[in-house]
């Protein structure tokens, strides 16, 4: 439970109504509309979804297996490329990748072919009687994964696959990271994470323990010495500060917190929620945040951004979801003060105005005071402070480029450490998508793999 | 308004549009709806004699398309399956009523003369303006000496033809089966047998797919199946190219030919006629959406037809005939190449990856960052159209003709033929 919202009432209604409002955003496809949709695909050659797709799925070959009612060789080719694909065919900004590419765009038509949707037939229909990636005769290395999200994870079944052994060191409660603990609860409802979790995982050679965090309990220097190499796959923890004073009142909190609270709650009842909210931040998890405080019963939320709404990183379908909850969005307004009621608690926020002038952000003036009774920040997060301080950590080089203080890579997601290797969101590269980390873990492992063949492995403790 | 009524063989019909004879056309009920959506005639279900067929269950299957539209239809019924006196008294009754619409009734009786002598004037009596030999049922019928048993044996048509023309005096149509190798013989010998006209195409042998649980073929009737005769839209190309050949053959030309196949909209209707044929028959078409396609049919057909300033069908009837010719007759010197439209390119690929692997290696794929551009290689390409037949944008590849400044030169005059008939300084 988040600490600094305690004071708030809890949710009207009971569990039960609440969770109706957290089933799934978009509907599945029926076999028929997988089939009408999937006639649509033109079977493109050198297909510009394909290069569009981080992890490079072979879209129209899968798509071309759908229609052709092969939808487990479908799942298949989508698998084999990124083993997460039941989760990315759900929360990938597919506007912004396949979709945006598909030829259909530029046809008559003027609509993509449902890539996404289709993915996510194939996926959901498959049948397995067993995983279907086997793996290679064992190389009798054992690599440390750090980290049981999407990069991690994903690194860790492709390393499965070439036939070496796994151990993933994970911090928190279950495996799956974002997907478990940061999506919007309507994108991955149920326990899709964590089956997709138990499916990967089904191809043996992968141990999990949990309640292992970096820099607390676990150091890169023990794990260099033990194992053959080290991924790590650590996401960013921290929720970056506002920098304001009354930043710590109750009533402010974080926006992944309080989703990570939502996604594991037994009782949705149960949760705090303010009357009128506000959301600093324009990203995706700013959407995801404010969309699902409006479902949870809040009367009145903003979302606020200091530009305009073509800078917002959320993309335009995204936007589109929050306007069709009636939330609120306020641009050009950059956060000022905390306003502090006499009990000490959040009754709302100053914002100045702000406008572009000479390339940059200046303020105007003006001022703007909104009322809420929770401010929730989701204005991105950073690195954890401790997680990589024992003395190997410390020498990573971190933050080139513009990559804050994020762990610089080579294109083979080799970290400046020779043996140590990192993807995800912890690396400076792309954005900070779950496809990205997918496709990062899995180059990774391809490099791991070629850089072990010929070291004689490593004597664990 | 374009005058769409016809004399097909001194058949009058108020447009070339009828119902072949098939289950549309079974009985009364079936055809009195079809003359009020205004078919403007009908060729009534093959009679027979009684007792009549007894038909199976299941009946039909299809060859769906990508979004199961029908691209081709297979049926296993037979000739009617009711008795000559009560399809008599219907046409009788149904002609009386719609005089001005052509009521021609199919026919199938065995290859002995008695049975056409005695049954051709009952038909005769019926008021109908015509009939149609079905010589052409795939299935079946054949087995017990009927149908295309008949079609594909020209001598019987002849001898059919010719007791059909001794016992009636109606205009005789015979019904032509493709299921042979060369559709010229069975005309000839209706000609020969003093046929007033032809129509084709009857259905082709056909199965269109399989139960693969099952392991048995469609339609199922218990644990078996049966080929079929195979219509629709699939056999529209097989049934141009017939109507074309009878209607170019030296011997054939000028018979009056109703084409059947395939034929769906004014289009179809429009292209069997440019080649040959006089009236057009339509069952599939019907089946699948109802008589009242007839409506866009005729409306788009007239307004067609305005454009071009056709006053009567007679106007455009076998006017592409003349330019279907054999292969040796074609232009060895006409040369036509691909040209990709790059503003109408929507970078799917599909024109190169066809050519590249399948054919001339003639559309270059330029690579320019992300994006990439198809290009024809003018030096390599054939104008063999793939490009263009795999392009899914109307408009985009286009085959231009190319200015060569060499005459006209046929493959008989072609110095490159070692059996060249003629040299080019003959021709």
């Amino acid at each position: 439970m988040i600490e600094s919202l305690q004071h708030l009432p809890p949710a009207t209604g009971t569990h039960t109504a609440l969770a109706e409002r957290f089933t799934d955003l978009a509907p599945p496809l029926t076999a028929r509309q997988a089939a009408i949709e999937s006639a649509r695909c033109l079977y493109c050659y050198d297909a510009p979804c394909t290069r569009a797709c981080p992890t490079g799925i072979d879209v129209a070959s899968f798509i071309r297996n759908i229609h052709d009612q092969n939808v487990t060789g479908a799942a298949v080719g989508i698998l084999k490329e990124n083993i997460f694909g039941g989760a990315c065919s759900r929360v990938c900004p597919t506007e912004i990748l396949c979709e945006d590419a598909c030829v259909r765009n530029n046809d008559a038509e003027g609509q993509p072919v449902k890539i996404g949707l289709l993915q996510r037939h194939a996926i959901d229909n498959a049948h397995f009687d067993v995983h279907p990636f086997q793996r290679a005769p064992s190389t009798g290395k054992t690599v440390a994964v750090v980290g049981a999200g999407p990069a991690g994870l994903s690194c860790a079944h492709r390393l499965a696959m070439l036939g070496h052994d796994v151990v993933v060191f994970e911090a928190r409660e279950k495996a799956g990271g974002l997907n478990e603990y940061g999506i919007a609860k309507y994108k991955l409802p149920g326990d899709f994470a964590q089956q997709e979790v138990d499916f990967l995982m089904s191809i043996g050679g992968i141990q999990i323990q949990h309640g292992h965090i970096l820099g607390v309990n676990l150091h890169l220097q023990d794990l260099h010495t033990r194992y053959d190499a080290v991924f790590l796959g650590i996401g960013l923890q921290a929720s970056r500060r506002l920098g304001l004073t009354g930043e710590d009142a109750p009533g402010l909190a974080s926006a992944i917190d309080y989703i990570a609270t939502l996604r594991q709650a037994g009782d949705l009842a149960a949760l705090p929620v303010p009357k009128r909210a506000i959301v600093i931040g324009a990203g995706n998890t700013a959407i995801d945040m404010a969309v699902q405080i409006k479902r949870l019963g809040a009367d009145e939320v903003t979302l606020v951004y200091r530009r305009g709404f073509e800078a917002m990183s959320a993309t335009g379908h995204e936007i589109e979801i929050a306007k069709e909850h009636f939330v609120r969005m306020r641009t050009w307004a950059a956060p000022l003060e905390v306003l502090l009621d006499d009990a000490g608690r959040v009754r709302g926020m100053r914002f100045e105005e702000t406008r572009m002038e000479d390339g940059r952000l200046v303020a105007t003036g003006g001022i703007v005071e909104i009322a809420a009774d929770a401010v929730f920040k989701a204005i991105g997060q950073g690195m954890e402070g401790d997680s990589l301080s024992d003395p190997l950590a410390r020498e990573l080089e971190r933050g080139s480029g513009n990559g804050g203080d994020k762990i610089h890579v080579d294109s083979f997601f080799r970290t400046t450490l020779p043996g140590v290797y990192a993807g995800g969101d912890c690396v400076a590269p792309g954005q900070d998508l779950t496809v990205q980390a997918v496709q990062h873990g899995k180059l990774a492992a391809l490099a791991i793999h070629g850089d072990i063949q010929s070291t004689p492995s490593k004597t664990r403790a | 308004m374009a005058d769409l009524s016809i004399d097909f063989c001194g058949i009058k019909s108020p447009n070339p549009f009828w119902l072949a004879s098939a289950p549309p056309t079974d009985k009364a009920y079936n055809v009195v709806r079809a003359f009020e959506a205004g078919w403007g005639g009908v060729v009534w279900k093959t009679l027979g004699e009684d007792p009549p067929a007894v038909n199976v269950s299941s009946r039909y299957s299809a060859l769906h398309g990508k979004n199961r539209d029908v691209i081709g239809f297979n049926n296993i019924e037979l000739i009617t399956d009711r008795s000559l006196e009560i399809n008599l008294r219907e046409i009788t009754a149904v002609k009386k009523a719609w005089p001005d619409r052509a009521m021609i009734v199919s026919m199938m009786l065995p290859c002995e003369e008695a049975p056409w002598r005695e049954i051709l004037p009952l038909v005769e009596a019926t008021g109908a303006d015509g009939i149609e030999l079905n010589f052409g049922c795939p299935h079946g019928m054949p087995e017990r000496g009927m149908g295309a048993a008949v079609g594909q044996q020209p001598d019987l048509i002849e001898q059919v033809t010719r007791w059909c023309k001794m016992y009636t005096k109606l205009p005789v149509i015979v019904k032509l089966t493709p299921n042979i190798t060369d559709v010229r013989a069975p005309a000839r010998a209706a000609l020969a047998g003093g046929a007033d006209a032809v129509s084709l195409i009857n259905t082709i042998n056909s199965i269109t797919h399989l139960d693969l649980d099952r392991m048995v073929a469609f339609p199922i009737v218990g644990g078996a199946s049966t080929h079929g005769g195979y219509c629709g839209t699939a056999v529209k190309p097989i049934a141009l190219n017939m109507v074309a050949e009878i209607a170019r053959d030296p011997v054939t030309r000028g018979l009056p030919i109703s084409g059947i196949g395939g034929i769906g909209n004014w289009r179809d209707a429009a292209e069997f006629i440019a080649l040959g044929a006089g009236s057009v028959q339509v069952c599939t078409a019907a089946m699948l959406h109802g008589f009242r396609i007839v409506e866009e049919m005729k409306d788009g057909l007239s307004r067609w037809m305005d454009e071009k300033g056709y006053e009567n069908i007679a106007a455009f009837s076998r006017k592409a005939v003349p330019n279907t010719t054999d292969w040796k007759y074609l232009d060895m010197n006409y040369q036509v190449i691909a040209h990709i439209d790059q503003d109408k390119c929507i970078g799917c690929g599909k024109c190169h990856i066809a050519c590249e692997d399948t054919s001339h290696q003639a559309v270059a794929r330029l690579v320019e960052g992300n994006a990439r551009r198809y290009e024809i290689i003018d030096a390599e390409c054939v104008g063999c159209n793939l490009c263009e037949i795999t392009c899914p944008v109307e408009g985009c590849i286009t085959m231009v003709p190319q200015e060569t400044g060499k005459p006209y030169m046929n493959w008989t005059q072609d110095p490159r033929n070692p059996r060249a008939e003629v040299t080019l300084a003959e021709a």
